[in-house]
């Protein structure tokens, strides 16, 4: 019996254990992004993301003041300050005058400098350039230091990436165009929607089977093949590239969803009530609009977060519907594929960029989640 | 006209315009054409009801019709026809599946979407029943659902970046930043990888960011699943003396073994469109186009309508076998 209880803690811990290591695993690929967005370009350049958190051992090039800051003390010529002017203090380790001997010097010691003078550095930055002649050149003279630089996180890419007006790959316009996109195309289907479930749940007519059926088929049809017959039409009726066309596709595509979703629940709504109202007299008009459409909200919060979050996130259909020539009109997913294409290297706009997209369907999501598995669960053709 | 004011009187005018529709049109229903009064109240009414439904219905059904439904026959025709310069087109029988059958590239999506079929929609589903079967014996198990079920939450463009940033790739004598890199030399490894330049691997790591997405759906819906099993079920498996490894893969597992070909089917839905990772990735460089990217290069790129629609033709056909098993699953539970 003690056998069997050891085991059984064994696998406790097991569980646990490889609960926590999947849970890591995937978040971890989305907090590389998230610290990445507020750290800058030099420190993302150098580091992996997951060493900002601690104190990390830096090789920098700094430079002391320019020859112009020179004052002459007792006949000598003598540059005075900090290493670390304007930037957080740093403990330094070691220090050299040459790109060659970068760490051949302990703080507090005197180095003798190329072009002639010394050179004593201090551990927390303060130097002293001493010459019996006076400096030259106009630029300050380069030190390298080893130093061991406290984590620092700076807010700059967020401000730069969405309130710098001069900023032409911001994600300000990209972002008012993405809710522009989104809240219509996330309302108008629900409306649509509700009416035909409600005549598909509640009312009695020939065919009605065979439209469910449909609806049901018309969920796995991939909206590729509705891409070149649709942009033939709106180019044939006018509208061309643009917001309205795109809202109506987003209608069009979400609608079969919304049907099914909206559909099976108001099923289970209790059919006692609705009889009741319909032998008071109700017509099927105000049955739908005072008493299934209040008691449908689930159904209809968990179908408009899906609609939301694929609207949102969507580029396929803004990329054949909306952004045409001139740009105006781009979406942030468009906008992040052409960053990928040519800052790829530059994380720090990179991952800000992205993360401002995220944002906000995270925020939906962590608001909203339980309507989200309610619907995932009933959507899920069974 | 400003897009914002343009959007809120989008909203205004589509959402009066619903309403409006559905009040009036009831409403001319019941007062105008068949007066529930008068003579013929009786037969009135039941007309009136004979008609509303399709009054509700009539919006959706238009939508549904010109977005849904018509475009699968005209890319159908389409598939058939040239696109000729001054807006006209020709038949020209199957040439265009000839021509898309002669281009490697077409195998190469197809080929690669295959192994996207086999791959996403396994490990997706075996991480979800994983992670609900674990997170379900723990306190912290709606934390940990939390997280895993987040990235669904996140665009498949914003993952992809995401995921660029595990995948990056420094020169040798620079410290890496992507985690994959750091790892892989940490371990042991020579010189770092540019990970997505690999041909045939690097769809596995492309396929990662779907896994990646998916888990979290396929968790739910099991976790859901594993809930409802009747408790007498485990406790006979308990008495009877069976471990917990036999209680999962012999008892759990056969009872939500509908749920999971449930999941597995719509993760495979998903696989069969999937086009934003390998657009914003690797745009099908090294080996790595599928099917739904070599279509939208076709047509936004190549210009080649015919092309391009035989291509989502293809697409469909994989769709079908899906289409008509969930239609007929759907039939058999409504009655």
């Amino acid at each position: 019996m003690d056998g069997m209880v050891g085991k059984k803690s064994t696998l406790v811990w097991a569980v646990h254990l490889s609960l926590a290591a999947l849970v890591l695993l995937w978040l971890f690929p989305t907090a590389g992004l998230f610290v990445s967005s507020f750290r800058t370009s030099d420190q993302i350049a150098t580091s992996g993301w997951w060493k900002a958190m601690v104190d990390s051992e830096q090789n920098l090039t700094l430079r002391a003041a320019s020859p112009a800051d020179q004052q002459e003390i007792d006949g000598k010529f003598v540059i005075e300050g900090n290493l670390f002017d304007g930037r957080k203090a740093s403990d330094i380790t070691a220090w050299g005058v040459s790109s060659k001997a970068i760490a051949d010097y302990q703080p507090g010691d005197t180095a003798t400098l190329r072009k002639g003078g010394t050179a004593t550095v201090q551990a927390n930055g303060d130097y002293r350039l001493e010459n019996t002649e006076q400096f030259t050149g106009k630029r300050g003279t380069r030190i390298f230091v080893t130093a061991t630089i406290a984590p620092e996180f700076t807010t700059d890419n967020y401000s730069n990436v969405l309130f710098d007006p001069n900023n032409s790959e911001g994600m300000a316009k990209a972002f008012i165009n993405t809710l522009t996109v989104t809240i219509p195309a996330t309302i108008i289907p629900i409306l649509i929607a509700a009416f035909a479930a409600y005549a598909l749940a509640w009312m009695d007519f020939p065919g009605r089977a065979l439209l469910i059926a449909v609806v049901v088929g018309l969920l796995v049809v991939p909206l590729q093949l509705a891409l070149i017959p649709l942009l033939k039409f709106h180019n044939q009726i006018g509208i061309g590239k643009g917001y309205l066309g795109t809202w109506m596709a987003h209608t069009g595509f979400g609608l079969p969803l919304a049907i099914y979703l909206l559909r099976n629940y108001m099923v289970g709504l209790p059919k006692d009530i609705i009889e009741n109202a319909r032998v008071d007299g109700a017509t099927e008009f105000q049955i739908f609009t005072k008493i299934i459409l209040p008691l449908s909200f689930p159904a209809l919060a968990s179908f408009a977060i899906f609609q939301f979050l694929w609207t949102w996130n969507d580029l396929l259909v803004s990329l054949v519907f909306l952004i045409d020539s001139t740009g105006e009109t781009t979406v942030m997913t468009k906008r992040i594929v052409e960053l990928l294409g040519t800052r790829g290297g530059n994380w720090e706009i990179l991952a800000t960029s992205a993360f401002v997209s995220i944002a906000v369907p995270l925020m939906v999501f962590f608001a909203m989640q339980k309507y989200l598995v309610r619907g995932l669960l009933a959507g899920s053709v069974k | 006209m400003h897009p914002v004011f343009q959007g809120l009187l989008t909203i205004l005018i589509g959402v009066c315009g619903c309403v409006g529709y559905f009040y009036f049109s009831n409403l001319f229903l019941d007062k105008v054409l068949f007066p529930a009064s008068g003579p013929n109240a009786g037969r009135n009414i039941n007309r009136a009801n004979i008609v509303r439904p399709w009054l509700f219905l009539f919006p959706a059904l238009a939508a549904l019709g010109l977005y849904l439904a018509y475009p699968v026959f005209e890319t159908l025709r389409l598939s058939f026809t040239e696109r000729l310069p001054n807006n006209q087109s020709r038949f020209v029988g199957l040439a265009n599946y000839q021509q898309m059958m002669s281009e490697p590239k077409f195998w190469e999506a197809l080929k690669n979407n295959m192994l996207w079929l086999l791959v996403v929609p396994a490990m997706s589903t075996a991480f979800g029943l994983l992670a609900a079967q674990l997170s379900d014996r723990v306190r912290w198990g709606n934390i940990a659902k939390s997280i895993i079920f987040m990235p669904m939450a996140i665009s498949f463009v914003g993952a992809a970046v995401i995921w660029k940033l595990v995948y990056d790739t420094r020169p040798i004598e620079q410290e890496q930043i992507g985690v994959l890199n750091a790892l892989y030399l940490y371990f042991g490894g020579t010189e770092p990888n540019t990970w997505l330049t690999i041909p045939f691997w690097n769809n596995f790591f492309l396929m990662a960011v779907l896994i990646w997405i998916q888990t979290g759906f396929a968790m739910v819906i099991i976790s859901a699943a594993l809930r409802g099993i009747p408790e007498e079920t485990i406790e006979a498996a308990i008495v009877d003396g069976a471990n917990p490894f036999q209680i999962f893969f012999k008892i759990k597992v056969p009872q939500i073994m509908g749920t999971i070909v449930v999941v597995w089917t719509t993760i495979t839905i998903v696989v069969l469109k999937v086009f934003d990772i390998v657009f914003a990735m690797t745009n099908g460089q090294w080996e790595t186009q599928v099917l739904a990217n070599y279509m939208y290069d076709k047509m936004f790129r190549g210009i080649d309508w015919g092309v391009g629609s035989a291509s989502a033709m293809v697409i469909m056909l994989l769709v079908t076998p899906i289409l008509v098993w969930n239609v007929y699953n759907a039939r058999k539970e409504m009655r």
